[in-house]
C-alpha cells in the first residue's frame, strides 16, 4: 500500500513535469545546451535568463565545467556551442570536424584574491612578485618582494596558501598567459594553458571553487574572475601594468587594456589582451569567447542561435556592467556581425 | 589466585568501557552528523524551494524543482533498466542454476559490484553518451541501473533461498513443474522482500553523484523526454556547495535535506515491512 | 516432472535438423524455457562485465603504449607537456584509504564487540537500527558535511594539536591548510564505520551460544570469552566487513574531492593536499583535453578497477584460509 502511494507520487511529479515544460504553447521548446568557462558564467545566466523571459520557448542550458570541458565537450558533439576564455590555436581547431568560430562577448578581469586576517589595505602585486609567488619561489607573505611594494602594510610571517584551479580553466589561461608574458621563467617551466602542472598550490573547482576556498582558508592567495571576489566580498590586490602603475580592475581599466585590440582583431579575432600597452589598462585581462560551430544542421537551432547572439551583442551588453564585467568595444561588435553570417 | 582473577576482572570491566565507548562514539557522530544535517537542512527549506526552477547566479531564490523530479525520471529508467535483469539473474541463481555458468554469474556479479562508481560513469560515457552524440536522461538512468544490479541480484537470491524448500516441494507434489513452481509459490513467498531489497537499491542509487557527472549532465530547466540533459539532486548539491554564493550553499543544504529524507524514509520503511513480515510468519 | 505418454513416431528427416528439434522439442517443456530466459538475463551481467573491461582496455591504448609500465610509477601529470603518470593518485587513494581503515577498523568491530556481546538487546537493536539508517547517506551529503564541518573542524584545533604534540613525526609537519589526505581520511572513516559495525554485529551474533556458553563454563569472563571464542569464530566475516568497507573506500569520489584539495603530489605529511583517482576522474574527465589526456585519465579508472579486483581476491583467500584454520564452519 505504501509502496502504491509512493509510485502514484513519482508518477505525478513527471507528469507535472512534463506538464510544467511545454506551458501549454503551441511551439516546443527548444533546448540548448552549452558548457564551459566560469568565468563569464554569473553574466551568461543572466542572459539566459533574461532571453528565456523574451522567449520563453527557448531553453539555454549552461553548464560551467571550465573552458577545457566547453572545448571538449564541443569537439565531440556532446554540446550545441561551447565557452571559452581561451581562443583555440590553430592546432587545437585542426581537430575539430566543424570549422569553428569565435564570437566574443565580454570582457572580464582576472584578480589576485587573498585572505589575510588583520590585513585591511589592498595589497600590490609586481608581476614579479606573483609569478614568483606561483613558481613556489616566494612562500612567506613577508618576503621581500611584496613588501617593497606595499610599504607600511604589516605583512604576517606566515606561508602562502597558493590556491589555483583544478580543473581546466580559461581563466588559468588568462592567468598564465599573462605569467609567461611577464615571467620567463614561468613560461619555460610551466607554459600556459586551460590547465598546467603547477608548480605549488592547492586546486579549487571552478572560479566558485577557488573563491570558496580562499574563503575558507586564512593565508591563502587565489586568482578569480572579478566578480567573484565582488560576490564574495574578498579582497583583492592591485596589480602593476606595463607601464609600471598599479591598476585596480575596474570597469574602465579593463576597457583601456581592449582599447587597440580591434585592429588587430580585423585579421584574427583572438587576440591576447594580457598585460597591454597603456597607462591605465589593467595588465591581467581578457575577452571571453562563444566557440560557435560554422555549420548547424537543424534550422531552428541555427536560427535561434543566431538571433541570440545579435541579441547579445546588443540588448545584451547593457546587462554586463551590473555585473562588473566590460562590454564590448563598438568597433569589435562590428566585425562580430560580420562574422555572424559565417553560421550556415 | 585472587591476585590473577582481580586483574582479568578488571580487563573484563576495561575493556567493556573500552568497546562501550567505541560504541559511542561511533553512534553519537554519526547522530549528531544527521542532526545538523537536519537542522540546517530544514532551516533553508522552503516551498519555493521545492516548486521553482533555479535562478540565475547571485540572485536570490530559485530552487531545485528540476532536479527533484530529474531524479524521480533518473530513477525510473534505472528501474525499468536494473530491476528486471537483477530479478531474473537472482531467480536463475536461486533456483535453476548450473553449476559453471552460476560461478560466473556470481562472480561477475560481484565484480560488477565493485565497479567504482566514477568508473561506471566513464563506461555509459563511451557506449551511450558518444554514439548518441550527447547527454542525456537515458545515458544517466543507465547507468544507475546498472549499479544497481547486483544488489537486486544479491537481495533477490537472498531472500528466494530463505524461503522453505517444503513449499516448493509441495507444489512439486501436486503435480506443478519446476517453473510454476517458483512463479506462483516460492516468489510470491518471497516478494516483500524481495520488493524491499529493489527499493532499497534504488534508495542506495538515487545519491549516486559520480556516474551522473558525465552522462546526464544537469539542466537549469526542465528536462522534456529521455534524451536531454537533465538536473539531480545529488549533482545540484555537488555543484552548489563548492560555490561561493551564499543563496546555492543553503540550497544545497535544504536539498541534501530532502535527499536523506526520502533515502531514510525508504530503508525505515524497509526495516518495518521486513520485521512485520517476520513477525507475522512467527505469529 | 510431467510424464510423456505419447509415443514417438519415426519420420523421414534430414539429418542436420536433429540437434535442432531436439533442441526445440526440450524447448517446449516450460522449465526449460525459464531456465533459458533466466540465463540469459544472468549471462547478460556477464556480458556487460566483459564490455566494461574491453571499453576501458580500448579507450586506454594511448597511454598504455606511450608510457607503458612507467605510467604506474610516473609522478608527473602534466597536461601542458602530455605527461601523464598515476602514482600521486594510486598513492593518494591507498593512503586515504588506509587512514580510514585505521580510523574505522577499532570504532567499528568495538562497536560491534560492545553492542553483540554487553548490550542489552533493546538498546543493542535500536542503536544498530540508527547505524544502519547511516550506511545508506548519499557520499555528496558526507562531503557536504566534510566541508562545513570536518576541515573547519581540522584546521583550528585539531591540526595544530597534532603538530605540536606529534609533530617530531613526518606524518604530522607541514603546513596546515584543513583539506588534505586527514581530512578525506577521516570523512571517509566516517563513511565506512557503519558498514564495519553492523556487518560484524551480525557476524558476531549469529556465533552460536553455545560457544559463548562452553568459554563461560570453564570460568572465562565475558571479555575473555568474547575476544578468545567468539571473535575468532567470527573472523571470516568480520574480515569480509572490513574489505567491503575497503572496496567503499577506495571508490569514494564525492566525498574525497570535496575535502583531499586536489593536487597531484605525494607527501609524507598527513596535512598535505592530495589527490585520488576517483577524484581526478571527476574532475578532469568533461575537459580532457586531446586524446593522450582523456585516455590518461580512462586508464586512471582502469587502475581502480583492477586495484579494487585484486583487494577482493585478497579478500575472499583471507577468508578462506581462515575458514580453513578450524574456525568450526
Amino acid at each position: 500500500m505504501p509502496l502504491a502511494v509512493l509510485v502514484l507520487v513519482c508518477l505525478s511529479m513527471i507528469s507535472c513535469s512534463h506538464n510544467a515544460s511545454n506551458e501549454g504553447q503551441a511551439g516546443h521548446i527548444t533546448l540548448i545546451n552549452i558548457a564551459g568557462a566560469t568565468f563569464p558564467y554569473p553574466i551568461y545566466s543572466k542572459w539566459f535568463d533574461v532571453y528565456h523571459q523574451l522567449h520563453p520557448t527557448i531553453e539555454i542550458n549552461y553548464q560551467s565545467i571550465g573552458s577545457g570541458g566547453g572545448i571538449e565537450q564541443l569537439r565531440a558533439g556532446t554540446v550545441d556551442f561551447g565557452a571559452s576564455d581561451m581562443p583555440l590555436n590553430d592546432q587545437l581547431l585542426s581537430t575539430f570536424k566543424v570549422k569553428i568560430l569565435h564570437f566574443p562577448t565580454v570582457l572580464g578581469a582576472v584578480v589576485p584574491t587573498y585572505n589575510l586576517p588583520g590585513v585591511t589595505e589592498a595589497l600590490k602585486f609586481t608581476p614579479q612578485a606573483l609569478a614568483g609567488i606561483y613558481l613556489g619561489k616566494i612562500t612567506q607573505w613577508n618576503d621581500e618582494a611584496l613588501a617593497r611594494a606595499n610599504a607600511g602594510v604589516k605583512l604576517p610571517d606566515q606561508k602562502i596558501i597558493v590556491v589555483h584551479r583544478s580543473d581546466g580553466s580559461g581563466t588559468t589561461f588568462v592567468w598564465t598567459d599573462y605569467l609567461s608574458k611577464v615571467s620567463p621563467d614561468w613560461k619555460t617551466q610551466v607554459g600556459s594553458n586551460t590547465a598546467v602542472n603547477w608548480p605549488v598550490g592547492l586546486g579549487g573547482k571552478g572560479n566558485e571553487g577557488v573563491s570558496g576556498l580562499v574563503e575558507q582558508t586564512p593565508y591563502s592567495l587565489g586568482y578569480v574572475e572579478l566578480i567573484y571576489a565582488l560576490q564574495n566580498r574578498l579582497p583583492y590586490g592591485v596589480v602593476c601594468n606595463s607601464s609600471g602603475k598599479f591598476i585596480k580592475a575596474t570597469l574602465d581599466s579593463v576597457t583601456a587594456a581592449a582599447a587597440g585590440a580591434a585592429e588587430q582583431m580585423a585579421n584574427d579575432i583572438r587576440v591576447s589582451i594580457t598585460n597591454a600597452p597603456g597607462r591605465d589598462a589593467y595588465p591581467i585581462c581578457s575577452f571571453t569567447y562563444l566557440l560557435i560551430p560554422a555549420q548547424i544542421p537543424d534550422t531552428v537551432k541555427r536560427d535561434t542561435i543566431k538571433d541570440f547572439l545579435h541579441w547579445m551583442m546588443t540588448d545584451g551588453q547593457k546587462y554586463t556592467e551590473a555585473l562588473s564585467y566590460a562590454p564590448l568595444p563598438k568597433a569589435v561588435v562590428d566585425i562580430e556581425m560580420k562574422q555572424l553570417a559565417e553560421i550556415q | 589466585m585472587r591476585y590473577r582473577a582481580g586483574w582479568r576482572k578488571t580487563v573484563n570491566m576495561l575493556m567493556l568501557c573500552v568497546t562501550g565507548l567505541c560504541a559511542l562514539v561511533t553512534v553519537s557522530v554519526l547522530v549528531l552528523i544527521l542532526a545538523y544535517l537536519a537542522a540546517k537542512g530544514w532551516h533553508y527549506l522552503s516551498w519555493s524551494f521545492l516548486t521553482q526552477l533555479p535562478k540565475p547566479v547571485g540572485e536570490v531564490g530559485g530552487g531545485m524543482a528540476n532536479a527533484i523530479v530529474g531524479s524521480g525520471k533518473l530513477l525510473l529508467v534505472a528501474a525499468v533498466t536494473g530491476v528486471p535483469v537483477g530479478l531474473m539473474a537472482g531467480i536463475y541463481l536461486a533456483e535453476f542454476g548450473g553449476k559453471t555458468f552460476s560461478f560466473l554469474v556470481r562472480y561477475t556479479t560481484d565484480l560488477l559490484n565493485g565497479v567504482p562508481s566514477i568508473v561506471m560513469g566513464i563506461f555509459i560515457y563511451t557506449i551511450v553518451v558518444l554514439p548518441m552524440g550527447h547527454f542525456s536522461a537515458l545515458a544517466g538512468g543507465l547507468a544507475l541501473g546498472v549499479m544497481l544490479i547486483p544488489i537486486v541480484v544479491r537481495s533477490t537470491e537472498e531472500f528466494l533461498r530463505a524461503v522453505p524448500g517444503t513449499l516448493l516441494e509441495g507444489a512439486l507434489a501436486l503435480g506443478a513443474s519446476r517453473w510454476r513452481g517458483v512463479a506462483t509459490v516460492v516468489i510470491p513467498a518471497a516478494f516483500r522482500g524481495i520488493a524491499t531489497g529493489v527499493l532499497l537499491s534504488l534508495a542506495r542509487v538515487a545519491g549516486e553523484t559520480a556516474p551522473l557527472l558525465f552522462t546526464s549532465f544537469s539542466n537549469r530547466y526542465w528536462s522534456p523526454g529521455w534524451s536531454q540533459p537533465i538536473a539531480s539532486l545529488p549533482v545540484m548539491i555537488y555543484t552548489y556547495a563548492i560555490s561561493p554564493y551564499r543563496s546555492w550553499r543553503q540550497q544545497a543544504w535544504a536539498a541534501g535535506f530532502v535527499l536523506l529524507a526520502l533515502v531514510l524514509l525508504v530503508n525505515i520503511g524497509a526495516h518495518i515491512i521486513l520485521s512485520r513480515r517476520y513477525s507475522i510468519q512467527r505469529g | 516432472m510431467s510424464t510423456f505418454t505419447g509415443t514417438i513416431t519415426q519420420t523421414a528427416r534430414p539429418e542436420g535438423s536433429g540437434r535442432a528439434r531436439v533442441f526445440l522439442k526440450r524447448l517446449r517443456s516450460g522449465d526449460e524455457i525459464a531456465h533459458l530466459i533466466t540465463l540469459i538475463f544472468a549471462l547478460f551481467i556477464f556480458l556487460i562485465t566483459c564490455l566494461l573491461v574491453y571499453e576501458l582496455y580500448l579507450h586506454s591504448a594511448i597511454p598504455r603504449h606511450r608510457f607503458g609500465w612507467h605510467f604506474l610509477v610516473s609522478r608527473v601529470w602534466d597536461p601542458v607537456f602530455e605527461q601523464f603518470g598515476a602514482l600521486p593518485f594510486i598513492y593518494g587513494t591507498l593512503v586515504t584509504s588506509a587512514l580510514a581503515l585505521l580510523i574505522a577498523v577499532p570504532l567499528g568491530v568495538g562497536g560491534a564487540i560492545f553492542l553483540a556481546e554487553f548490550a542489552p538487546t533493546r538498546i543493542s537493536d535500536s542503536l544498530t537500527f540508527v547505524v544502519e539508517l547511516l550506511a545508506a547517506v548519499p557520499s555528496v551529503i558526507y562531503g557536504l558535511l566534510g566541508i562545513f564541518i570536518v576541515i573547519p573542524l581540522l584546521r583550528d584545533p585539531v591540526d595544530p594539536f597534532l603538530k605540536k604534540h606529534l609533530g617530531f613525526l613526518p606524518l604530522f609537519q607541514g603546513p596546515i591548510y584543513g583539506v588534505g589526505f586527514l581530512a578525506a581520511g577521516l570523512v571517509l572513516a566516517i563513511m565506512i564505520v557503519p558498514f564495519i559495525l553492523s556487518i560484524s554485529r551480525e557476524v558476531l551474533l549469529a556465533v552460536p551460544t553455545e560457544q559463548r556458553e562452553a568459554a563461560l563454563a570453564v570460568g572465562a569472563t565475558r571479555w575473555e570469552s568474547t575476544w578468545q571464542v567468539v571473535v575468532p569464530y567470527a573472523r571470516a566475516g568480520i574480515l569480509g566487513s572490513i574489505f567491503l568497507a575497503l572496496a567503499r573506500a577506495l571508490g569514494e569520489t564525492m566525498a574525497v574531492t570535496m575535502v583531499i584539495g586536489n593536487t597531484p603530489q605525494i607527501s609524507a605529511s598527513l596535512f598535505a593536499p592530495g589527490y585520488s583517482i576517483a577524484a581526478v576522474i571527476a574532475n578532469e574527465f568533461t575537459e580532457a583535453t586531446g586524446p593522450a589526456y582523456l585516455e590518461s585519465l580512462i586508464a586512471l579508472g582502469l587502475v581502480l578497477f583492477i586495484l579494487t579486483i585484486i583487494l577482493n581476491g585478497l579478500a575472499r583467500l583471507l577468508i578462506l584460509a581462515t575458514t580453513r584454520r578450524g574456525t568450526a564452519h
